[in-house]
């Protein structure tokens, strides 16, 4: 008996429409009956491409959207049937991690306020010293100073206030925490910090993890078992290395074929699958295969009428397609699409999801491969953030400077040398003063 | 590669020197306040507003003269167009009935504060609890809130469509010539104001993450609204507030000018004396020019402070 079981949930909001008195006129199939069992202590990965639903179950699973029909049983319990009041008291075991690490803080709470929400909601804790001994060591296990409990959001870094966020999840002692997009708001950097705290936390404390994320690299880095939507519903399910080593549906095929591989050599020869059209709309999905519009296998009669269930191919790798094994063994001509040599001049530009392709990297190591497209994009990206932070940044290195030469911190003083050359404009003069800092 | 471990280590340096300096933490409230004293806009609107302040309460007390003995009366002739202007013994001259002027100012002031600041309350209040209601309703309470706050916003919407000073005459007309029907007239006006603003801010406020966070971590409705949007969702209510100070000194004049205020023409009030003085305007126009400067250097007052405030509280301006 898994932990967290999804059984064909769905989520549907009507499109309403009307002057005086609204008609629903349709619906948005934002989630499409899905299915899925989450094992305590291991991490289930989620991904898929912008729109394609996976944040709409992940909000899905704590109620804070209705669900349609389904049911998701958490030990035992159906929390799609829970009246109002029992269903705030079950959320204490249900928590969630946002993906905007600022705006998931009220600005105009402290920390200490922040964390004892939780708390005072389900009665924990006799009175607020109690409380404060708990967010302590809580703040501790995260790797908060406690003198961070009356500070507000604003005076931290994303990196630190997603760690907030996630003590808030942990005060609570959860046994499944939902991470939305945990890191895609943070610096890449910052990610691998994040992720690595995550992980710790899970050895440690026992967790399980949904993670809900739009990046290859981060999900495999952290998932044991992968699961890809695509347009509301579940396309391939795979342990996490079976699916990165033998993706065996066609939109999954595709998603790998834009992730660029370190070695040169064999990027040279690798081939790309470009998917072609646009992601249709999850207010009139197709009919059939959800995926049949633009798979560069689909077959003419039976993938646009019937429907694919998510059936297992062996090894626990379950794929909703018709004829998987034909296209494994090569046996299945592709009808559309393009392949093209990934090296190919423009391919950036293809039509393939572009949040999947530009925020894709191969795992590594450590810290995400920073050659890579990602790093690029990230630097293009932090330039313009840049130059709007440029003189927050004057006044703040002018503090550290004070601050530095009472008392020289031994971390900052093994940071790498920042490289000026390629600075932008404004932040040019910058890293100088910070050396001088240290 | 270079780009973001230069931020990296620049934020870790950043963060250094910020825990050092405050350990305490800075709430939102406190950094807005701080702007506020930098703002030379905010200063000048502080200064005139204290004064206006000062004024009304030791007005009475300082004044040289009664402000209703007609003392002089002997000498101001407003059939043949004979008035006395300013003049030693009287610093604004007299009133078509001799009385002093400067006297006539300085107690009406404490009239005239206390009818802005009672319709502006009157309307915050009343406008505070419908809006806050509807909020409340729309953001949290399903289809059924959705509903109920339709309901309080189309009648919110029909107060809005009538012209505010028809609204406020048909009021004062309604419940009779008196000072407190002035003050309720200018505030009924305020209200579906102040009931959008608030509504509005906090239906913003309520799809925000951090309200969604407290949903799940199973946080009481009751406590959402109250803790969590509605404090967030206070700035632009304050500052309209202020605004509404100015709104409602001009209003109440307004409304005396046209003879709905106080029946008794012996309390003065700067926008009665205003009405009594039109009829003197083309023998003796400083007898208008007073009460008019006075509600206009006070509205200034409320409104540069009321902008300062706009400003200082921007989240967009934070940093």
């Amino acid at each position: 008996m898994s932990l967290l079981e999804l059984d064909g949930v769905k989520v549907h909001f009507p499109i309403k429409k009307g002057l005086l008195f609204d008609r629903t006129v349709g619906h948005v199939y934002a989630v499409d009956g899905i299915s899925l069992k989450v094992e305590a202590g291991q991490t289930y990965g989620l991904v898929g491409e912008s729109g394609c639903g996976k944040t709409t179950l992940g909000r899905s699973v704590l109620r804070l959207v209705d669900i349609t029909e389904g049911s998701v049983v958490l030990d035992g319990t159906d929390l799609a049937k829970l009246p109002g009041e029992e269903m705030r008291r079950f959320r204490r075991r249900l928590q969630m991690v946002f993906q905007d690490p600022l705006g998931s803080l009220n600005p105009r709470q402290n920390i200490e306020s922040i964390l004892s929400e939780g708390m005072v909601a389900h009665g924990i804790g006799k009175d607020q010293e109690e409380r404060r001994e708990k967010i302590k060591s809580i703040l501790d296990k995260v790797g908060l100073p406690s003198n961070a409990l009356s500070r507000y959001p604003h005076e931290f870094s994303g990196g630190q206030r997603q760690r907030i966020g996630i003590a808030r999840a942990l005060v609570l002692e959860p046994d499944v925490i939902i991470c939305d997009e945990p890191v895609s708001a943070l610096d890449v950097s910052v990610q691998a910090q994040v992720i690595n705290l995550l992980e710790e936390l899970q050895e440690e404390l026992g967790l399980t993890y949904v993670v809900i994320a739009h990046d290859l690299a981060v999900v495999r880095h952290i998932s044991d078992t992968i699961g890809v939507m695509y347009l509301g519903s579940l396309v391939e399910e795979a342990p996490s290395d079976a699916l990165y080593a033998e993706p065996k549906h066609p939109y999954t095929k595709a998603l790998m074929s834009a992730v660029p591989v370190p070695d040169p050599e064999v990027e040279d020869q690798r081939e790309r699958i470009l998917l072609i059209g646009d992601l249709p709309s999850p207010a009139n999905p197709p009919s059939g295969c959800r995926f049949h519009t633009r798979c560069p296998w689909a077959q003419a009669e039976r993938c646009s009428t019937e429907r694919p269930e998510l059936r297992d191919v062996g090894g626990g790798h379950r794929v909703a397609c018709h004829y998987a094994e034909e296209i494994a063994a090569g046996t299945l001509a592709r009808t559309t699409g393009e392949v093209v040599p990934a090296t190919r001049e423009g391919v950036e530009d293809a039509p393939v999801s572009e949040e999947l392709a530009a925020a894709t990297v191969p795992e590594q190591a450590g810290p995400p491969e920073q050659e890579s497209t990602k790093a690029e994009k990230a630097e293009t990206a932090e330039k313009a953030e840049k130059a709007e932070k440029a003189e927050a940044v004057v006044e703040a290195a002018e503090q550290a400077e004070k601050a530095a030469s009472a008392e020289t911190p031994d971390e900052a003083a093994e940071q790498p040398e920042p490289e000026a050359a390629e600075a932008p404009e404004p932040e040019a003069e910058q890293p100088e003063k910070a050396d001088k800092a240290v | 590669m270079s780009v973001a471990t230069k931020t990296d280590k620049i934020q870790r340096l950043a963060e250094l020197a910020a825990t050092k300096e405050t350990s305490t933490g800075a709430s939102l409230w406190r950094e807005a306040f701080r702007r506020l004293k930098r703002s030379k806009m905010a200063i000048i609107g502080a200064v005139v507003i204290a004064l206006f302040v000062v004024l009304a309460i030791v007005g009475p007390y300082v004044a040289p003269y009664s402000p209703t003995a007609q003392t002089w009366r002997n000498e101001v002739f407003p059939n043949r167009g004979e008035f006395v202007g300013a003049r030693g013994e009287n610093w604004f001259g007299l009133d078509h009935l001799g009385r002093d002027l400067f006297s006539r100012m300085l107690v009406g002031a404490r009239q005239t504060l206390l009818v802005g600041v009672v319709a502006t309350l009157i309307g915050l209040i009343i406008g505070f609890v419908i809006g806050g209601l509807a909020g409340a309703f729309a953001t949290l309470g399903g289809d059924t809130g959705r509903r109920v706050d339709s309901v309080i916003m189309r009648f919110i919407d029909i107060m809005l469509a009538m012209p505010s000073l028809l609204l406020a005459v048909s009021i004062a007309a309604v419940m009779g010539q008196s000072l407190t029907t002035v003050m309720i007239a200018v505030g009924v006006v305020q209200i579906p104001v102040f009931a959008r603003l608030l509504r509005g801010s906090m239906l913003a406020q309520g799809s925000a993450d951090y309200v969604l966070a407290a949903k799940s971590l199973g946080v009481r409705k009751r406590r959402i609204v109250l803790s969590q949007i509605v404090p967030n969702s206070l700035s632009p209510v304050i500052v309209q507030a202020t605004l509404s100070l100015a709104t409602a000194i001009i209003e109440a004049a307004a409304l005396s000018y046209l003879g709905l205020g106080n029946p008794d023409p012996a309390i003065p009030e700067w926008g009665v004396m205003l009405t009594q003085a039109q009829r003197f305007f083309d023998n003796a126009p400083m007898m208008a020019v007073y009460p008019a400067v006075g509600i206009i250097i006070t509205a200034l007052g409320f409104t540069l402070l009321g902008e300062a405030m706009r400003e200082a509280l921007d989240p967009k301006l934070r940093g």
